[in-house]
């Protein structure tokens, strides 16, 4: 038998006895008071606070990864030119369009398109056709790609007044800090997992130094450590995997609760879970479980090296 | 059972005891005895390894003390039932609980020895206060209980600390009779006490080696005991 399932056996075991359980050495550990709030409360806020770092984390990504790949497949070319060229230099920049291979499609923008981009910045009354506004074409890669490089020689050429925009430029940084936002959200779930844990240490020593005569007698009695060990990991366990499942449940039920992308367009409001992301969450309970196990674990154990 | 050789221990670089040579063997019945601070508590607590012997050897069930792990230990004191001065109970569980506790901790369902448990307590004079919590007892019914949690797991040594400290005189012997009846059935006994009355009282009952710490070590006690 190899070490590895040698491990996994006692590691299983040990799961098992916590999941059955004993009554009748629960019993002797009396109620640790403010040390069992304690625990709940702080498995359930950190629970919460990790569903928001977990939406945050999948949400940027979703955002990350469709800033990357819907627009790295189009570009635009804004045509800056006297009115009396405008028409014939957005022909001559469709005609060089419809030329190059890896153009899916082109097409330039109507007024009332144009309009509804300016519309946040200028209002809806904006007269467009007065004003000597760039004429925008927009360019919809084909799934090969167009070489840019010889588009944009090409345009510099024959439509003097043309700017070609592949997006690549304000795309990157975006993508970027989508990125960072995603790392920051896994970042935020590791140092909750770490606070629970130190917490729960905390609350799991309060409690030991509560019960050291508890402790005492039972080592005098002929318990063995693991007995004793059991009757507090047990109890503080339970304690987290509840407080953690119930700051779960408030923690999804906030994030449904949130206004959806399509009441209220803005970055944050695609705060949340989408299909599938919503079961994403239902771990927290159990990490918070074994956190709160380890923890409590770790903390009796160098309890009972005091005790003889 | 229990065997110390040439042992000492000091705390904080003061020597407590030193030199001391004891065996307990079965059915042996002892008596510790000395002022108070001599170090009879300290003696008992090297005994059952609670205090560790900074020098000499202490040898329990055949094995050196310090070939035995935390887990040996436990498994060791399910062998040797101690009645402490102040008792030690778990407060918050009914005195059938704690008498019981030894066998909860060594994975026997108490349930399963409720009969002799009956038996035990009605030995001891508690049953009418079975489900009492301890802070509701008085001091005899207290170390009565303590003699009762001592033996439930039928040690082969009884180990007890000032048994009758707390206690008067009529209940000090009603105490005495129960450790000698013990000691009968194969028992070793030791008792730390500064009650040479008691002593003289048990020496009518039972042939009991009295020893007396004095300066530190360990020797017999006088004729006049």
């Amino acid at each position: 038998m190899t070490r590895l399932t040698r491990r996994a056996q006692r590691l299983w075991r040990l799961v098992w006895a916590l999941i059955k359980g004993d009554p009748r050495a629960d019993r002797v550990v009396p109620p640790t008071g403010f040390t069992a709030w304690l625990t709940l409360f702080t498995a359930g806020a950190m629970a919460f606070l990790a569903v928001f770092a977990l939406a945050l984390s999948l949400a940027t990504g979703r955002l990350a990864d469709r800033w990357a790949s819907e627009l790295a497949q189009s570009a635009t070319i804004r045509i800056s030119a006297p009115a009396e060229q405008m028409e014939r230099q957005t022909e001559a920049a469709l005609r060089i369009l419809s030329q190059t291979p890896g153009v899916a499609e082109a097409r330039a923008l109507s007024p009332d398109e144009q309009r509804a981009l300016l519309e946040p910045w200028f209002g809806a009354d904006l007269p467009v056709d007065s004003l000597p506004i760039p004429q925008l074409i927009e360019v919809i890669e084909a799934r090969r790609g167009f070489a840019a490089e010889g588009l944009r020689l090409r345009l510099r050429a024959e439509v003097p007044g043309a700017v070609f925009d592949d997006h690549t430029r304000w795309r990157r940084p975006l993508v970027r800090a989508a990125g960072r936002l995603r790392s920051l959200g896994w970042v935020s779930i590791a140092l909750i997992t770490l606070t629970t844990a130190a917490m729960i240490t905390l609350a799991a020593n309060a409690a030991l130094a509560a019960n050291a005569q508890v402790i005492g007698v039972l080592r005098l009695v002929g318990a063995r450590d693991t007995y004793i060990a059991r009757a507090f990991v047990r109890r503080f366990t339970i304690r987290a995997l509840t407080g953690a499942v119930a700051g779960t449940l408030a923690g999804m039920a906030a994030i449904w609760a949130l206004p959806s992308a399509e009441e209220a367009s803005g970055f944050l409001t695609g705060l949340g879970f989408a299909g599938a992301g919503w079961l994403a969450p239902l771990p927290i309970p159990l990490l918070a479980g074994g956190v709160a196990f380890w923890a409590t674990r770790g903390a009796a154990f160098r309890a009972l090296k005091d005790v003889t | 059972m229990i065997e110390l050789r040439g042992v000492g221990y000091s705390y904080s670089g003061d020597a407590l005891l030193s030199d001391i040579s004891l065996t307990l063997a079965p059915g042996s019945f002892h008596f510790l005895t000395g002022p108070s601070g001599a170090g009879k508590t300290t003696l008992l607590k090297l005994c059952y390894l609670e205090l560790k012997s900074t020098s000499g050897q202490v040898t329990l069930f055949g094995r050196p003390a310090q070939e035995i792990g935390r887990d040996g230990i436990a498994r060791i004191r399910r062998r040797i039932g101690v009645v402490h001065q102040d008792c030690r109970f778990l407060d918050h569980l009914p005195v059938l609980d704690n008498i019981a506790l030894p066998l909860t901790v060594a994975g026997h369902p108490p349930e399963a020895h409720r009969e002799e448990l009956g038996e035990l307590l009605a030995w001891v004079g508690l049953e009418a206060r079975a489900r009492a919590l301890p802070p509701e007892l008085s001091g005899g019914e207290r170390q009565r209980a303590a003699l009762a949690r001592a033996i439930v797991m039928s040690p082969d040594v009884i180990l007890a600390d000032e048994p009758t400290g707390n206690l008067d005189w009529e209940m000090s012997l009603r105490l005495l009779t129960l450790l000698t009846e013990l000691n009968r059935l194969g028992k070793s006994v030791l008792i730390a006490t500064h009650d040479l009355n008691l002593i003289r009282q048990a020496k009518t009952q039972v042939a009991a080696r009295v020893l007396r710490i004095r300066n530190r070590h360990l020797v017999a006690a006088g004729a006049d005991l």
